[in-house]
């Protein structure tokens, strides 16, 4: 078995996936997976298609490529409070102003999924979850009897996914395992300005978790002179989520600062 | 009452059930210490119409509910709060999946809140609290939900911050759509004011049933969804798509229909998932506004 490195959601956070990449290749990553939302929160939505071709990354799509590509005016994220759609679309009005024809291209050959098969074990690779793109699975808010049923309906041993931007991993009855990995592009809400990835060992099928620095005044100071709201600035330099707030489960909720 | 469908069925959409990921329970039955002049479903201190649910009854559900996969649960009533057992049932429920309560608040006092915040902290699911307050103030919630509520419902609020809750506050719109986004910014500032750090609103439309229907009025015989109003409608934005209704009188499509004989489907959640045709006013509110019952 191969190590591989998979991440979510770069959100147009260059210099996060700069870091995370090489990050994964001083590993020895055989492998380099991205689970989508390239753009989205971040200042440099045209980056990440380069750089994510350089390092050879495959890519499933996630709500926001597919958005992107299929030119729909709404990203998609499946936010249901109005003040976490406020912010939501102000980052793809954004990130869809400065998507070029190539990059929407791009996205529109992207997967919904990825299967692999890793030391013996079926490997779902997807954006939310397995049956929907756009379905956050968070920690507390996901039962066992649920995540078993995703990974059953879906033929698979081991469900890799995002969307949520905050990284978990559950082992449930009879070995199957889901990881949520998090997103590199925004900080985990914990209060480390860091981009969190997901490793997986040669030898291994459980995650480990890795943080990643990077300059994040520099990015935090380009997104100000882009005219992104303070409010997003203050996130990737404080390391808690200051919008899209409102769709976190009370436990998840409980341990952010705002 | 039960209301008869307007339209024949034939030409009536129906929504199939896609999957069963959230089971509600009318835990407290309609029975509730408060008599709101809008409840879609006529609670009060003497309708026992649906029954208190004990702990012993739910077991059968929960454990079926878990075999089917569930994701999480909702509790309602009536006032939970008024059944005795509402705390071992919580316990039951959050060793299976993740849990809310619907309340007045009205009854929770602090030792209350901190036991709720235990069984919370011993769970490694979320336990969500959800307050029902119609007004900024005593007079005009206290015109919806009766004397003297609007205060002690904030003491509820109170209890429930205390203890480390971010209750998510539901208030069902009485006032124009247009205004939402002023209205939610004035109960965030009232809700503030009561000593909650994070204040988060649920804005939900009027159902016209129940006393709403005697409120207001009714629905009219042209708000009844039609087989063109769901072509290319995406059917998961229904909760009927995705959750069921369990009360002492079995299961049922949705919280809103659980005075329609229509809507029992049947004793067990095995038997409720199938599809059930929209043919009811109810439907036309959710189809129209996008509203969900889950927090």
């Amino acid at each position: 078995m191969e190590p591989i490195a998979v991440f979510g959601g770069p959100y147009g956070n260059h210099l996060a996936l700069r870091a995370v990449l090489e990050d994964a290749v001083r590993r020895g990553a055989a492998a380099i997976y991205c689970l989508g939302d390239l753009g989205g929160f971040g200042p440099r939505p045209g980056a990440m298609t380069p750089l994510l071709d350089e390092y050879k990354v495959v890519t499933v799509a996630g709500n926001y490529d597919r958005a992107l590509a299929e030119r729909i005016p709404d990203c998609g994220c499946g936010y249901t409070h109005p003040k976490d759609n406020e912010y939501a679309r102000i980052a793809y009005a954004y990130t869809d102003a400065r998507s070029s024809d190539r990059d929407r291209a791009w996205m529109g050959r992207l997967p919904e999924s990825l299967r692999l098969d890793r030391g013996g074990r079926r490997y779902l690779l997807c954006h939310g979850s397995p049956r929907q793109t756009n379905e956050f699975l968070w920690d507390s808010a996901s039962s066992d009897a649920f995540l078993e049923r995703l990974a059953r309906d879906a033929e698979a041993d081991q469900v890799l996914c995002t969307h949520t931007g905050l990284h978990w991993q559950r082992e449930l009855h009879a070995g199957v395992r889901i990881v949520n990995v998090g997103a590199i592009g925004r900080p985990a809400n914990d209060g480390s300005p860091v981009a969190w990835y997901a490793w997986f060992a040669g030898d291994r099928h459980d995650a480990q978790f890795v943080p990643v620095a990077y300059d994040v005044e520099a990015v935090a100071a380009e997104m100000d002179a882009e005219g992104l709201p303070p409010e997003f600035g203050a996130t990737i330099r404080t390391g808690w989520w200051t919008t899209c707030l409102e769709i976190l489960p009370a436990k998840e909720r409980a341990r952010g600062r705002w | 009452m039960p209301q008869p469908a307007a339209i024949p069925i034939a030409v009536v959409p129906s929504v199939p059930l896609l999957a069963l990921d959230t089971v509600w329970f009318q835990v407290a039955g309609t029975l509730c210490n408060l008599s709101c002049n809008h409840c879609f479903i006529t609670c009060g201190p003497t309708n026992r119409r649906h029954e208190m649910m004990s702990r012993a009854e739910m077991r059968p559900y929960l454990d079926e509910a878990l075999a089917l996969g569930v994701r999480d649960f909702y509790f309602t009533g009536g006032e939970p709060f008024l059944n005795r057992e509402l705390l071992p049932i919580l316990e039951d429920a959050l060793a299976i999946a993740p849990s809310t309560v619907l309340t007045n608040a009205t009854l929770i006092h602090a030792a209350q809140a901190a036991r709720l915040r235990a069984l919370e902290k011993e769970s490694r699911y979320s336990l969500e609290m959800r307050v029902s307050l119609d007004g900024l103030d005593p007079a005009s919630n206290d015109a919806l939900r009766g004397e003297g509520s609007f205060a002690e419902a904030l003491a509820g609020l109170r209890e429930l911050s205390k203890a480390g809750f971010d209750p998510i506050v539901t208030v069902a719109r009485s006032w124009r759509d247009a205004d939402d986004t002023a209205m939610r910014a004035r109960f965030h500032d009232t809700l503030r004011d009561v000593g909650l750090v994070r204040p988060r609103v649920k804005v939900l439309p009027m159902f016209r049933v129940g006393r709403e229907a005697v409120r207001t009025h009714g629905y009219g015989a042209r708000e009844r969804l039609t087989l063109e109003d769901v072509e290319g409608f995406d059917m998961r934005k229904l909760q009927c798509s995705t959750s069921r209704m369990v009360t002492s009188r079995g299961v049922y499509v949705c919280p809103i229909l659980i005075d329609s004989d229509d809507a029992r489907l049947g004793p067990t959640l095995s038997d409720s998932l199938r599809s059930f045709p929209l043919a009811h006013g109810a439907c036309h509110t959710c189809w129209a506004t996008g509203a969900t019952c889950r927090n």
